[in-house]
C-alpha cells in the first residue's frame, strides 16, 4: 500500500489530503474538508486536472486584452496545447461575462468564456 | 459649498465596494466611492487566475468575476463610485480633499470614512540588492498588470525573488505564455506563498524553489542580462562561493506587501508597527474617531473572501458607531504573545456586545499548534490546530464572556503542542 500526501488546489485553504492506494486502486480518502477536496485528490491520482486562465486579444475594448477563465478542469498535460488555442482568439468588444469564447476546448468538454464583461472603449 | 456625505469610502476595490454594498443595504443613504483608477474593482481585475469566492459565493470565481458581482451590487444599489478620483489629503476632522478629470480638486466632508485602499508591494529598494540598475527588475504585481490588463510581455527568461503568492502566479502565467521561469528564490526557510500555489504554479510546470537562497546581484547596463543567486545561513547572510549565475532578462520581486498608510498617517492615525496599517477596535475603528479601516489597508490578507467579510463588518462598525458615536466602557488590549506576529483589532470594548473574530498570523511554522487566549499569564481557552503557518491567515472567535472584568488585556499565543 502507498500513501500520497497532496495538497488541493482548488482554494486557498489549501487542505492536505491523504490518499491511500494499493497499485490504481484507492483505498481511502481523509483530511479534506470539503466534497471538492475528496474529488480533486481522487483524480489526481489518475491524471491532474486543472482550471486554465489567460488572456485573449480584444479589439475595440476598454483594455487591450480580455480575461478568459475555462468553465470546468481540463487535463494539466494538455495546457500547452490549449494555450496555443488561446492565442489564437481575438474577440471584439462588447463581451458579457461568462459569454461562450470557445467551444469545446480541445474536446475536454469545457468551453473557454469571458472572466468578465468588457464595454466598448468610450462608452 | 462643501459637499457633505454620510459615508465616504476611499477605495473600490473588494474592500470599498463591501464597504459600501453593506452601509446602503443598511439604509445609509448619502455615501461615495473615490476610486484612483479607471474602473472599480482594484487588484482583483489583474488577478485573473481562479481561487476566488469559494468562502463567499461557493464558487471559483476568477477575480475579475468577483470583482463584477461588487461592481454590480454596487450598480443595483445606487452606489455613486467616482473613477480616476486620487485622494490627496485626509484630515482628523474628516475632511477628504481629491482630484479627478470631471471636477477638478475637490473638498468634502463625511460623518464616516472607511480607508480601504489596499496595499503596496515591497520593491527592489527595500531589499538592496547590489549591482546595476538596468530595466527588467519588477514587483511581481507590476508584471502582472502589464500583462493581464496591458497585454505587454516583460520578459522571456524570467527569474523570481521571493515566495509571495504574486510571484507564484506569476511564475505559472509568465510559463503558460511562452517564458522560461528558471526559479523562485525564497530567502526564508520556508515558503511565504500559500501551500497550493506552491503546487499548481511550481511543481505543476517543474520550475524549482529555493528556499534560503536570496538574489546577490544584478548584471546589465540598459536591460537586465543576469544575476548572481546565493545560499544563505541561518543568520540570513549570503554564504560565499555559493553563488549560481542565471542569464535571464526579467527579474520578478515577490517580497512582500504594506498597506498603503500615507492617508492614515497624516491623520494622526495610530498605526501597528507589524502589519503597518491602522490599529482599530472592534468596529474596525481607528484611533481617530469615525475614521475606519478594512482590507489589505488594514492588514494584508491572503484571501479576499475575508476582505470582504471583514469590511462588510467594518461598514456594521461604522453604522453602530454612527448610532452611539460615545463609548466610555474600558479597553482591552489584545496582545501577540509569542509565536504570533499581529493580531487584529488591536483592541476590543469591555462593553462588546457581540463575539468579535480576531485576525492573526504565526511567526514560524507549526505542525500541531495549540493556540492559547490568556489574562493575567493565565490560559482561559485553548484551541488546538493543524499546520499552522506566516502565509496563512488563522482567525479565532472571542466571546463577550471571554473580556476581564478588571480592563486588562488578553494575550493570543501560539506553541508547538508536544514542545515543552
Amino acid at each position: 500500500m502507498t500513501t500520497k500526501e497532496l495538497i488541493c488546489v482548488n482554494c486557498p485553504m489549501g487542505c492536505r489530503v491523504k490518499v491511500e492506494m494499493e497499485g490504481q486502486t484507492i483505498l481511502s480518502v481523509s483530511g479534506y474538508t470539503c466534497p471538492r477536496g475528496k474529488e480533486y485528490a481522487e483524480q489526481e491520482c489518475v491524471r491532474p486536472m486543472r482550471i486554465l486562465t489567460s488572456t485573449v486579444r480584444i479589439l475595440n475594448g476598454e483594455h487591450r486584452v480580455l480575461p478568459v477563465i475555462t468553465n470546468a478542469d481540463i487535463p494539466l498535460d494538455l495546457m500547452t496545447e490549449a494555450m496555443d488555442v488561446i492565442r489564437g482568439i481575438t474577440v471584439e468588444a462588447p463581451v458579457e461575462a461568462d459569454q461562450v469564447l470557445v467551444h469545446d476546448l480541445l474536446h475536454t468538454g469545457a468551453d473557454v468564456i469571458a472572466s468578465r464583461s468588457m464595454r466598448r472603449a468610450g462608452h | 459649498m462643501m459637499k457633505h456625505y454620510d459615508a465616504v469610502i476611499i477605495g473600490g476595490g473588494s474592500a470599498g465596494l463591501a464597504a459600501a454594498v453593506t452601509l446602503k443595504q443598511n439604509g445609509l443613504e448619502n455615501i461615495i466611492v473615490l476610486e484612483k483608477d479607471g474602473e472599480a474593482g482594484g487588484i482583483l481585475q489583474q488577478c485573473i487566475h481562479n481561487g476566488f469566492g469559494l468562502q463567499t459565493f461557493n464558487e471559483q470565481l476568477s477575480g475579475p468575476a468577483y470583482a463584477e458581482r461588487f461592481i454590480r451590487r454596487a450598480e443595483e444599489l445606487n452606489v455613486p463610485v467616482l473613477c480616476n478620483t486620487m485622494v490627496t489629503h485626509m484630515h482628523a476632522d474628516r475632511t477628504i480633499e481629491y482630484v479627478n478629470p470631471e471636477e477638478g480638486y475637490q473638498t468634502v466632508t463625511a460623518d464616516v470614512i472607511i480607508l480601504a485602499v489596499g496595499c503596496y508591494e515591497r520593491s527592489r529598494g527595500a531589499v538592496e540588492i547590489p549591482g546595476d540598475r538596468p530595466a527588467g527588475v519588477y514587483t511581481a504585481g507590476q508584471a502582472q498588470r502589464y500583462l493581464n490588463i496591458d497585454g505587454y510581455m516583460v520578459g522571456r527568461r524570467v527569474f523570481i525573488l521571493g515566495s509571495g503568492d504574486i510571484g507564484l502566479i506569476m511564475a505559472r502565467r509568465m510559463t503558460l505564455e511562452g517564458a522560461k521561469v528558471y526559479g523562485v528564490a525564497e530567502l526564508m526557510p520556508y515558503s511565504n506563498g500559500l501551500p497550493r500555489n506552491i503546487k499548481q504554479c511550481l511543481e505543476d510546470f517543474d520550475i524549482p524553489l529555493y528556499l534560503s537562497h536570496t538574489v546577490t546581484h544584478i548584471y546589465g547596463r540598459d536591460r537586465l542580462e543576469g544575476i548572481d543567486v546565493s545560499a544563505v545561513d541561518e543568520n540570513l547572510k549570503p554564504i560565499p562561493g555559493s553563488e549560481v549565475h542565471y542569464d535571464v532578462d526579467t527579474l520578478l520581486l515577490s517580497i512582500g506587501l504594506i498597506p498603503e498608510n500615507h492617508l492614515a498617517d497624516e491623520a494622526g492615525i495610530r498605526m501597528n508597527p507589524r502589519t503597518r496599517g491602522p490599529v482599530v477596535d472592534e468596529n474596525y475603528m481607528t484611533s481617530v474617531p469615525g475614521i475606519f479601516a478594512c482590507g489589505n489597508g488594514l492588514h494584508v490578507h491572503d484571501l479576499v473572501d475575508f476582505v470582504t467579510l471583514e469590511s462588510s463588518r467594518a461598514a456594521e462598525g461604522a453604522l453602530r458607531w454612527l448610532k452611539k458615536p460615545q463609548n466610555e466602557s474600558a479597553v482591552i488590549t489584545l496582545q501577540a504573545g509569542e509565536g504570533v506576529s499581529y493580531i487584529v483589532p488591536g483592541h476590543v470594548h469591555a462593553d462588546m456586545a457581540q463575539p468579535c473574530e480576531l485576525f492573526f498570523r504565526v511567526t514560524a511554522q507549526f505542525d500541531t499548534a495549540e493556540v492559547l487566549l490568556k489574562k493575567d499569564g493565565e490560559v482561559i481557552r485553548r484551541a488546538v490546530r493543524r499546520k499552522l503557518m506566516p502565509s496563512v491567515m488563522e482567525r479565532l472567535k472571542l466571546n463577550p464572556a471571554d473580556l476581564p472584568a478588571d480592563g486588562n488585556g488578553l494575550t493570543v499565543e501560539v506553541r508547538e503542542r508536544n514542545a515543552k
